[in-house]
């Protein structure tokens, strides 16, 4: 079955969210989304500055099935995106929660981050 | 719509593999096993086994049958050899595609044709509507034969391990019908659907399971892994071969489709004849093309294809081809754009330019 770190927060649309202690966000795809899209051959990320709204869209991530849009799950500003997924999109599918990362955000309001799913509450979703 | 999906006779084996299973032309059938891209370059590498359980087929026997698979085929079947087989269409009386399909000659007054599982029984209404003699006898064995691909450069060191057929005197789209691993009665053809070399393996459906478990165990240790419809569509893609209801159907000729050489004009009738030859000679209004991207997004199935800001086309087919590490596709495209330079696609919004290729991508 696939994987859910417990250190982590997600959303019902299959992306993590880590707090990082200097007060930012990393965001990510699951290890189940990663496996539903099969092998990924592109990540389209936005550039930092770029600021998005709860649940909009933010990149897309394209696998040899289908392209699938990738939703902020917190309100902010992208401090900075991975450029190792423009040469390596396949790491989301080797780790999706570790060099798979996509963008770090500073939150607007960072308590957002305590109203998305735990460990569990995710797992029950799949 | 709601109709249960039908099960090959592997249905047990994917499951036991780990296969992802899903709805295909009313089957439920495999897209992948271990990754889409690793099973492509299997085949291209080493060897892939398929089901293709899910295709069809039908036997056309009779005194009259060659004469009547001339008249609703396009290409010639009265001059086929027995034990060999031949690609053609089927078409509509205004060129349309009814379905592309294989027809094995087993003997003078006897014929085995192999049908898409989307078209399977249309295609088998469609022979019995144009059969006007009692000398044709047109029989439905769909679900009397299991059928597999085994396609690489090592396919034939890895058939050679469970059949003592004396494979290498297999011409390319030649068969033999006899014993694989045991089961009886197979049909061993040199035949596919990758661009790859390999067999297309018919047996009788009870046999398909341990067929297919002798090959995956004796080919093991040459690379053989099983592989999914996934990799058969980017397999086809990049050695240019069309699939029904992308790049031939009922709105796109085998003119259009680049496949003329399949239509036999020098037969006085069939059907489909005089629209396919107005169009031969005239040119038809759209042809199909195949391309590559040099970016990593995929143009898929619907996007436009513009010259400058005017729309000239559609994709028909998109993928991403593990041998070029870029998207390949097909595309729909107007009279007096097909060698353009200057075509562009639409991808979410995004204009990528478009390179033609006159040559498939593999061979």
């Amino acid at each position: 079955m696939s994987q859910v770190p417990a250190t982590l927060r997600y959303t019902k649309d299959h992306e993590w969210v880590r707090q990082e202690s200097d007060g930012t966000v990393t965001i990510g795809i699951t290890d189940h989304a990663q496996a539903a899209l099969g092998d990924v051959t592109f990540v389209d990320l936005p550039k930092a500055g770029k600021t998005f709204s709860t649940g909009e869209v933010f990149g897309t991530v394209e696998s040899v099935k289908a392209a699938s849009d990738l939703y902020c799950p917190i309100a902010g500003e992208v401090v900075e995106a991975n450029a190792q997924l423009n040469d390596s999109p396949d790491l989301v599918n080797r780790e999706p929660y570790g060099g798979a990362w996509m963008i770090r955000v500073k939150p607007k309001n960072p308590a957002e981050v305590n109203q998305l799913l735990d460990a569990a509450a995710y797992s029950a979703t799949l | 719509m709601s109709e249960p999906l039908q099960r090959t006779p592997l249905y047990d084996l994917h499951v036991e593999l780990g296969a992802r299973l899903v709805p295909f032309a009313g089957w439920e059938m495999p897209v992948q096993y271990s990754g889409i891209i690793e099973e492509h370059l299997a085949v291209r590498r080493a060897a892939g086994l398929f089901d293709v359980s899910h295709m069809g087929e039908v036997r056309v026997r009779g005194r009259d049958a060659a004469a009547f698979l001339d008249r609703v085929m396009t290409n010639e079947m009265s001059t086929l050899k027995p034990g060999a087989a031949r690609y053609t269409l089927m078409c509509q009386p205004d060129g349309g595609c009814v379905d592309d399909l294989i027809v094995y000659r087993f003997s003078e007054n006897e014929f085995f044709i192999c049908l898409n599982a989307s078209n399977a029984a249309k295609d088998i209404q469609w022979l019995r509507d144009h059969v006007s003699t009692a000398k044709v006898e047109i029989i439905d064995e769909c679900k009397l034969w299991a059928q597999l691909a085994l396609q690489g450069p090592l396919a034939e060191k890895i058939l050679s391990l469970v059949t003592t057929l004396p494979l290498a005197s297999i011409k390319r789209f030649g068969f033999l019908v006899g014993e694989v691993a045991g089961a009886s009665g197979c049909v061993v053809s040199r035949t596919g659907y990758t661009g790859s070399a390999g067999f297309e393996i018919y047996l009788p459906a009870a046999s398909g399971i341990q067929v297919a478990r002798a090959l995956l165990t004796s080919g093991k240790a040459h690379g053989l892994i099983p592989v999914g419809l996934g990799a058969r569509d980017s397999l086809r893609l990049e050695a240019n071969y069309p699939l029904y209801g992308h790049e031939i159907s009922e709105r796109i000729s085998p003119i259009q489709a680049g496949l003329g050489w399949t239509v036999k004009f020098n037969k006085e009738q069939f059907i489909g004849r005089e629209a396919l030859r107005r169009q031969a000679e005239g040119g038809p209004t759209s042809s199909v093309v195949l391309f590559s991207l040099n970016d990593r997004r995929i143009a898929r199935q619907g996007a436009t294809v513009y010259a400058g800001e005017t729309p000239v086309g559609e994709v028909l087919s998109g993928t991403f081809s593990p041998t070029m590490n870029k998207p390949i596709g097909t595309a729909l495209v107007a009279a007096g754009y097909v060698n353009s330079e200057q075509l562009t696609v639409d991808i979410r919004g995004t204009r990528l330019p478009l390179t033609i290729s006159v040559t498939p991508f593999v061979k």
